[in-house]
């Protein structure tokens, strides 16, 4: 039946969503912190992704390798900030960009180099069984990620909001000199927001790896519609990233299913008419808000 | 001009044109990429370094520079010679349209949509393959000197790119010096300021992304002419982001910087190739990273630099493009 | 009395602008001492490598021990809280978060909810709009509200630049009252650094002129307040 096919593509949407969320929210998250836009973002989640493959080679069982993995790009996040790109803090944002792009190609190389390029399985670890709701089938594996996903946001946005520690993270981005005033260590919450955000892109991957396969590259395609999830919902917001990626995850697969000539060759082209259409109409995206500049 | 100056210049001078006689096919083949790169180079510089607008996606100006040298000369056999100009000329038409929406958007904003459109371009050439050819391409046939010059392809292309990528620095230098360079330097440096002064900012900005986009074309086009092969998958994003590599290794806001850029995005990856076979892609992360520390603001500010300390003569500094992020310590604006 | 705070040969440049030449002073243990002068005088710069944000040459002495050339957010944590030109207030969080933001360093969870009543207490109507974004606050009372966050650092010495500026006369008064309590009452030392000189010698109890970097003048305020120069050039009569 039609609706049937509806809700499973928007429930299939909304799984890529959550996806895309979480990796918009990593940028959005650096973005606010540094004004540098992480373009290693996406291969920081992709070498995570096979720290957890090389624990589940060893047997680990699959939510401590999980868990490992989510500690270690934290601390990987949190040293990649503290000693790549703290000796170029306060450099133009250009010079930055480079750094980013040179962390890029370096953990690419790396992980093609450690794994090899070969395209590997990664299992899922919610049930095989499809889940039936009245007449509508859903995949498992949807489901699973966008209650992980939105079980994971939760808890950063309480983090954020009510503990001292995520308070002090806040003012240390929107205010980092008067943030030292107060005696907070600004590279030191710089550093534990660079980790926090590696922890959330590691979840992406550990959560896409299943659908789209381990290699390398897997996360270059994500990483656009996290910028075009990010544009949508603005890029100073981090409430619009996590909207901006549940809306294109939607969007892409109903644009999929729906209209016949976007394929899977096409695909990435909704991510690109997203960012130039959003940059046309309202360059702030829905959430976002202009910076005002005193003169 | 001090005299040890001009004694290195002129012994540069020399080499560079001697270079030809002297190497083989396949090394000058890559110094006269170099010359291409850096008149890309030297346009994406007058609009992010100069004007403050950041692009990532002049690879798509270069694609198309070197398209339209491509379909003139495989389908209406037009001398290459006339191509070289027209993709300029298409190049900075385009490029100024498109600098007109761009005008809304700055910094991060621009990036993205200069971004998705770099990103577009394999796909949109792929996409109109009567064209353009499809994923085959256009295959071309390397020019001969003209006139029974007694230079071979590979020569006679290295001179030409030459002689056009010293044309494209006279014409920028003047530019700078003048008052519609003056503007943009002014525009980049002071949006609100230069307004009020009574500078067209949207002119000169879109003006500004037609100049740097038909630079790009131009290079496009000997480019093409030097691989004598255009394929939609050689102009992917990546190209645009050597481009921006480039400019900031070389140095944001100078004129050489864009000799120094294009030395290094031609020659690095190879380098990095000789140093590891297995993972070279690592090795130039860790180059680019490297550099960065060193060299914060590009080869030619750390020379620039240097020189100062020396207590050469001084030139007036042009500082680089500076939005300085918020990390900074003893930031005191 | 010992001197809490005791600067000697300070020389700060921005660049290649050299704005403090040898700068030497003093605040007295419990003291309350002023800087004044003219605009681009170099007062704010004199805060500034007091607190850390710029780094100075020279010695800086905070109860005897160093602090030049450390970073800002450690000469907070030894108890120095400077309340900046232009107030740093963070615009984009409540009143109540701002303070706390204020008292982040400190371990005493007790004490500090007994400081924040203290401070709804001084500032009235900060503890009207304490769920209310600091941004929309008027001038008044975000000077206020930077002076109440400064004071929840439990800080030793306050560092006060301009808080004259751009406010109400009575306003004005009012925070200078505060000041004066604070002092008196608290022990807190204060280096205060005012343009409006007939204010700053009227709370102050030492008084140093600056003229572009460097001290020209100095001595007890009521001194300084009788001087003929002073009078004609900095309070007008």
């Amino acid at each position: 039946m039609a609706i049937d096919t509806f809700l499973q593509q928007v429930v299939s949407g909304l799984a890529t969503g959550g996806i895309y969320a979480s990796l918009a929210l990593a940028l959005v998250m650096i973005y606010q912190a540094t004004e540098i836009v992480n373009f290693a973002q996406g291969e920081m989640a992709m070498f995570s992704t096979y720290v957890a493959w090389s624990m589940l080679n060893a047997g680990v069982p699959y939510w401590a390798a999980f868990l490992g993995t989510l500690v270690l790009a934290f601390l990987g996040g949190f040293l990649i900030e503290r000693v790549i790109v703290r000796p170029v803090e306060g450099k133009p944002v250009l010079t930055l960009v480079i750094v980013c792009i040179g962390l890029l190609v370096i953990l690419n190389s790396l992980a093609g180099w450690i794994y090899s390029y070969v395209i590997q399985p990664f299992p899922s670890p919610f049930p095989r069984a499809p889940i039936r709701v009245g007449t509508v089938v859903f995949g498992p594996h949807d489901l699973g990620v966008i209650v992980v996903t939105l079980a994971m946001l939760g808890l950063l946005y309480a983090f954020f909001r009510y503990t001292t520690l995520g308070l002090a993270m806040r003012a240390a981005a929107q205010n980092p000199g008067s943030s030292r005033l107060c005696g907070i260590r600004v590279g030191r919450m710089l550093g534990l927001g660079w980790g926090l955000a590696a922890l959330v892109g590691a979840v992406a991957g550990l959560l896409v790896a299943p659908v789209i396969f381990l290699e390398p590259n897997m996360m270059g395609g994500i990483l656009i519609y996290a910028f075009a999830a990010a544009t949508l919902g603005g890029i100073t917001s981090p409430f619009g990233a996590v909207v901006g990626g549940f809306l294109v995850g939607v969007i892409e697969n109903l644009a999929g299913t729906y209209i016949p000539f976007i394929g899977t060759e096409l695909k990435l082209t909704v991510a690109l008419l997203i960012i130039v259409v959003v940059l046309l109409v309202r360059p702030t995206g829905l959430f976002g808000h202009a910076v005002v500049r005193r003169v | 001009m001090p005299r040890g100056r001009a004694v290195g210049l002129g012994a540069l001078l020399l080499l560079v044109l001697l270079m030809p006689f002297a190497l083989s096919g396949f090394r000058l083949f890559q110094f006269t990429q170099v010359c291409v790169y850096a008149m890309v180079l030297l346009g994406l510089n007058l609009l992010t370094g100069y004007n403050g607008q950041i692009s990532l996606g002049h690879g798509a100006f270069y694609a198309l520079g070197a398209y339209t040298a491509a379909i003139m000369i495989d389908r209406w056999s037009v001398p290459y010679g006339w191509t070289i100009p027209a993709a300029g000329a298409a190049c900075f038409l385009v490029g100024f349209l498109f600098g007109i929406p761009a005008l809304r958007l700055e910094g991060l904003h621009l990036a993205l949509a200069t971004f998705a459109l770099a990103l577009a371009v394999p796909q949109i050439l792929k996409y109109f393959d009567g064209w353009t050819g499809g994923s085959q391409g256009i295959v071309l046939s390397k020019p001969r000197a003209p006139l029974g010059i007694p230079l071979s392809p590979d020569q006679w292309l290295y001179y030409l790119a030459l002689v056009v990528l010293l044309v494209l620095f006279v014409l920028t230098w003047n530019l700078l010096r003048s008052r519609p360079g003056r503007a943009i330097v002014a525009i980049r440096d002071n949006p609100i300021a230069a307004r009020a002064m009574g500078i067209d900012a949207a002119l000169y900005k879109s003006l500004t992304f037609g100049v740097s986009a038909g630079y790009t074309g131009v290079a496009g086009a000997l480019g093409g002419l030097a691989v004598a092969f255009v394929a939609p998958d050689s102009f992917n994003v990546f190209l645009s982001i050597t481009f921006l590599v480039g400019i900031v290794i070389g140095g944001l806001a100078s004129v050489p910087g864009a000799i120094f850029g294009a030395l290094f995005i031609q020659f690095v990856p190879n380098y990095a190739q000789e140093i590891s076979k297995a993972a070279p892609w690592a090795i130039y992360g860790v180059f680019l990273i490297a550099f960065m520390y060193v060299m914060p603001d590009g080869v030619a500010g750390f020379l620039r630099r240097l020189a100062h300390r020396a207590g050469d003569q001084a030139r007036p500094v042009r500082p680089a493009a500076s939005t300085t992020p918020k990390g900074g310590q003893h930031a005191h604006t | 009395m010992a001197a809490i705070l005791e600067v000697e040969d300070l020389h700060v440049a921005y660049g290649a602008t050299r704005v403090l030449h040898g700068l030497g002073f003093t605040v007295e243990a419990r003291g309350i001492t002023t800087i004044l002068g003219a605009n681009g005088a170099g007062k704010t710069t004199t805060l500034r490598a007091v607190s850390g944000i710029v780094r100075p040459v020279g010695t800086v002495r905070f109860d005897g021990r160093r602090i030049d050339g450390r970073p800002s957010e450690d000469i907070a944590r030894l108890g120095i809280a400077h309340v900046p030109e232009g107030r740093g207030t963070f615009v984009g969080f409540t009143v109540e978060e701002n303070l706390r933001l204020g008292a982040y360093v400190r371990r005493d969870r007790a004490a500090v909810g007994q400081d924040l009543d203290r401070v709804y207490a001084h500032f009235p109507v900060l503890g009207e709009r304490r769920r209310q974004a600091a941004g929309t606050l008027s001038g008044g009372e975000q000077q206020m509200l930077a002076l109440a966050r400064a004071l929840m650092l439990r800080p030793r010495l306050l560092l006060l630049d301009e808080p004259s500026l751009g406010l109400a006369p009575l306003v004005v008064q009012e925070i200078f009252r505060i000041v004066r309590t604070i002092n008196e009452r608290d022990g807190v030392s204060v280096l205060l650094v005012e343009q409006n000189a007939a204010l700053a010698l009227g709370l102050a109890d030492h008084a140093y002129l600056l003229e572009t970097g460097r001290v020209v003048l100095a001595g007890p305020a009521d001194e300084i307040r009788r001087n003929d120069a002073v009078r004609r050039a900095y309070l007008g009569y």
